[in-house]
């Protein structure tokens, strides 16, 4: 007895096997997000006044890499409607562009993580704070031997002493880059020696809960588009060969993976409004 | 097909499509649901072992602190090291290791493993009349990430500072904190067997949705099936949350994020290098959010083994098959809003509380239905005392003392006095041990002849019934009485420190009395230990010299599992079968026999 409905659908249902399991597995995979999505939402109104972040991501490179995602989305449906109509060679056309488009919002998303861990929030000897991109690390640049120097692009907050509406000030300047505060803030090079540095940490996720939620989150949804780049490719590489013996069951997988791929273009489309915009 | 009551004469159907293949292929490799199920239901069974003997050493330890083990204590310190077991020791880090590790060896690498996946696997294509589950490869990938997941939980006692040491909640900043490494293993592993859950729900519920054999309608289906079907949602819904949480714990770990770490936290009495920002109780939220639903997934197989137990020997239809089913729904649907009432300690407001009071006590009414329905299906019935059905009479009462006793901790004012007492321990324990497991030892005896085309044996098995009924209830009836005396679980001395032989006169120190029922848990633990040697032996034994079954459905049952060839063939069933009739039609008035298969046509 052979497994029945892997290839025609199952009268009562109305649906083949596999595109059961898809759903059962997105099912999860919402619980999954929902369940990192709600940590942000704790974590956010757990923070204190003024210190969860605003404008800390690249609005426009968000809307960029969105358009990217969903033009993919656009794309992988007319690679599947191409084998629905048998255009083999139109198939091949529009999964080679979701690749491509995939690989580029690899790229642009590599490129802002890139721009976090470029990011340095220094504290200084005096207690102030310097803040700022690194444009320079001298040779002996040693933290525990004192010695060298690093160069920042950014400029220098002072929090201590602080209360109340004047606190609330300063901290836009580091906190909300979209306030008046933010905004005004002039970034100059500061030279510092090591002898003035505290300590020093980049934007990496160990640097605030929001960057903390924000790798993680961008982190699992870029692990998903690999995952789905590595299965579209293998489909439209390898895995074609099997158009000629049987393009039903093929035209199947096609969709499958679209499915997933649609899923993870969505799980971008609420997260870019909650990282980036909110 | 049509097997059914006919002498076996069926040449070897199960060499057709693995004929010729190796041994790797058929018995490691394999993706026949059958051959999975059973290296579940093997590799389950030896963790479950491993889980018992973590009791036991941690027993001796609290009934005898700082004194070596007896037998093992030198292998412990030639295996752990000085720093963990000095002279055979159980030092407090170990028994914390032991501790969570017995909890998560228990439930996620124990009792699910066996409970959802190895009967489920074996039983729900059988008894739905599929040829096998919907993604047989995918089933292979759940069954190896489960195997490599518990390799990593095992392996993590062997690495320096040994497994995870903060319970099997894993609770931050505890769990963080610990500078260890088990905890990262812990999660690691954790992420391995939430993988195989989570192929193996989908997998489960596509089968059932998908391959029921024509004329099996939803209302014909066998209860054990509704049973792992509800399971199979919960695990598909509750696990991917305690994956995040994981996820973000392991951040935590190894990016030294701050997740659950709270601004301002000093571990050591030091300012912890952290950002902060984080909040505790987000852990639990999500832990809880998984682990509520888990006691179902723990309890709901085990109820359909029961159900299927109790039909075939009372010879009679099961009592409100309807009300079961609905039941088991509603429980599933409950499941996921009672969460916090584990947490009614943490300080969360009375409005909250209430709320999930009420759902705590509203979920009781659907296991009441269940119960009750199970109980009633005995009346009037002219039962078989085998094995397999004392085990599920002694699950009824041993569940209802389970469950009752966990009424007083939904409620947020008497839980403030047994919370993290041995109270909670007996509660869970009569819920899974006597429970649970009496169960999955009812479908081992009940399904054995159709694995092996043999019978246990059944007088031993009746002594493993009667020694591990009372060892179980000698073990966790005083820990009732530990637990209201105030006893906190988690104490590698037992609780000496709070003794009053300690601090005579201190008010609310645990007395004498109170403080000796150790001694009595532990040699009633070491006689469950040996009443566990017949069960061993006669598993073993009877794979090859038990008696025979001179019929494919020894038990005379309806379901469609026992209409197949013994054992089953790749493939299951020679030609498709049609269901005619619902599951439990026993002792039918106007038929020959008292039983009907599903599969009979009029």
């Amino acid at each position: 007895m052979d497994i029945p409905y892997t290839i025609e659908s199952r009268p009562d249902t109305g649906l083949y096997n596999a595109k059961v399991g898809i759903w059962l597995f997105l099912a999860s995979e919402v619980m999954l997000f929902g369940a990192l999505f709600s940590s942000y939402i704790l974590l956010r109104v757990g923070a204190p006044e003024g210190y969860w972040p605003h404008g800390w991501l690249n609005i426009p490179i968000g809307t960029a890499n969105t358009a990217v995602l969903i033009t993919s989305s656009i794309t992988t449906v007319m690679a599947w409607a191409s084998c629905k109509m048998n255009q083999f060679g139109k198939f091949k056309f529009y999964h080679a562009c979701t690749l491509c488009l995939a690989l580029t919002f690899v790229c642009i998303k590599s490129y802002e993580y890139h721009d976090k861990l470029t990011h340095y929030s220094v504290k200084l000897a005096d207690g102030k704070i310097a803040d700022g991109h690194l444009i320079e690390k001298s040779k002996d640049f040693d933290l525990v031997q004192k010695t060298g120097f690093v160069v920042l692009h950014g400029h220098v907050v002072d929090l201590a002493n602080k209360q109340g509406e004047e606190l609330q000030k300063e901290l836009k300047t580091i906190y909300d880059l979209r306030s008046p505060e933010g905004r005004a803030v002039e970034h100059k090079e500061l030279k510092l020696e090591a002898a003035q540095i505290a300590s020093m940490e980049t934007y990496g996720p160990w640097h605030h809960a929001y960057t903390a939620i924000y790798f993680t989150l961008t982190g699992l949804h870029a692990l998903h588009v690999i995952g789905g780049a590595i299965v579209i490719g293998f489909l439209w590489g390898p895995g074609s060969k099997l158009w000629q013996k049987d393009p039903e069951r093929f035209t199947n997988r096609i969709e499958i993976s679209g499915l997933f791929w649609h899923f993870v273009d969505l799980v971008w489309i609420f997260l870019f409004p909650v990282l980036y915009l909110l | 097909m049509q097997a059914s009551t006919q002498a076996i004469a069926h040449p070897h159907l199960d060499e057709d499509h693995h004929a010729g293949a190796g041994f790797w292929s058929k018995y490691v490799f394999s993706t026949d649901h059958k051959v999975i199920g059973i290296q579940y239901g093997f590799t389950a069974l030896c963790f479950l072992f491993f889980g018992f003997c973590l009791m036991l050493m941690m027993r001796w330890q609290i009934a005898h602190p700082g004194e070596p083990v007896p037998l093992i204590g030198p292998w412990l310190t030639s295996l752990l090291g000085e720093n963990m077991a000095a002279k055979g020791i159980v030092s407090p880090d170990l028994y914390n290791s032991f501790g969570a590790m017995h909890g998560t060896i228990m439930v996620f690498l124990g009792i699910v493993p066996l409970a959802f996946a190895a009967f489920g696997n074996y039983l729900v294509p059988l008894q739905i009349g599929a040829p096998d589950m919907a993604f047989p490869r995918v089933n292979m990938a759940s069954y190896q990430a489960y195997v490599l997941g518990g390799i990593i939980m095992f392996f993590s006692f062997f690495i320096p500072g040994g497994a995870a040491q903060a319970g099997w909640t894993s609770y931050p900043p505890l769990a963080v904190a610990i500078p260890t490494d088990g905890q990262t293993f812990w999660i690691i592993g954790m992420v391995f067997l939430i993988t195989s859950s989570l192929l193996g729900a989908v997998n489960f519920i596509a089968t059932v949705i998908q391959l029921r054999a024509p004329g099996m309608t939803w209302m014909r289906l066998p209860f054990f099936v509704w049973a792992q079907f509800v399971t199979a949602f919960l695990l598909l819904l509750a696990f991917p949350p305690l994956e995040a949480a994981a996820i973000m714990q392991l951040m935590d770990k190894v990016a030294h994020t701050s997740f659950f770490l709270p601004t301002g936290l000093a571990v050591g009495g030091q300012l912890a290098h952290i950002s902060g920002g984080g909040s505790p109780l987000l852990w639990q939220h999500l832990f809880w959010f998984l682990a509520h639903p888990e006691v179902y997934v723990l309890i709901l197989p085990a109820m359909g083994i029961v159900a299927e137990i109790i039909a075939n020997n009372t010879r009679k239809p099961l009592w409100g098959y309807k009300s079961l089913v609905y039941s088991v729904l509603t429980i599933g649907f409950l499941s996921f809003i009672v969460w916090a009432h584990h947490m009614y300690l943490t300080g969360m407001g009375t409005k909250i509380a209430t709320f999930f009071q009420t759902t705590t006590m509203i979920i009781s009414i659907p296991s009441v239905i269940i119960l009750s329905c199970l109980f009633i299906s005995l009346w009037g019935g002219a039962i078989r005392f085998n094995t397999p059905m004392l085990f599920v009479m002694a699950f009824l009462p041993m569940f209802g003392i389970g469950g009752l006793t966990g009424l007083p901790l939904g409620f947020g004012y008497s839980d403030i006095h047994l919370h993290d007492t041995y109270y909670v321990i007996a509660h869970f324990h009569y819920i899974v041990a006597p429970g649970t497991i009496f169960g999955l030892f009812a479908g081992i005896y009940y399904w054995f002849p159709k694995l092996t085309g043999r019978m246990m044996n059944e007088f031993w098995g009746k002594v493993h019934f009667w020694c591990s009924l009372i060892f179980m209830n000698l073990i966790f009836q005083p820990m009732f009485a530990q637990g209201m005396a105030g006893m906190l679980r988690r104490m590698a001395d037992g609780g000496a420190n709070y003794s009053q032989a300690k601090v005579p006169g201190a008010i609310g120190g645990l007395s004498a009395h109170t403080m000796g029922l150790h001694t009595y848990i532990l040699w009633a633990a070491v006689g469950l230990a040996l009443a566990q040697i017949p069960f061993v032996i006669n598993l073993f034994w009877s794979i090859n010299n038990g008696n025979k079954i001179t019929s494919d459905n020894p038990w005379e049952a309806t379901t469609l599992e026992w209409q197949t060839p013994t054992p089953p063939p790749h493939g299951n069933f020679a030609t498709a079968p049609l269901v005619h009739r619902g599951p439990y039609e026993y002792s039918v008035p106007g038929k020959v026999r008292d039983f009907t298969p599903q599969n009979e046509a009029d």
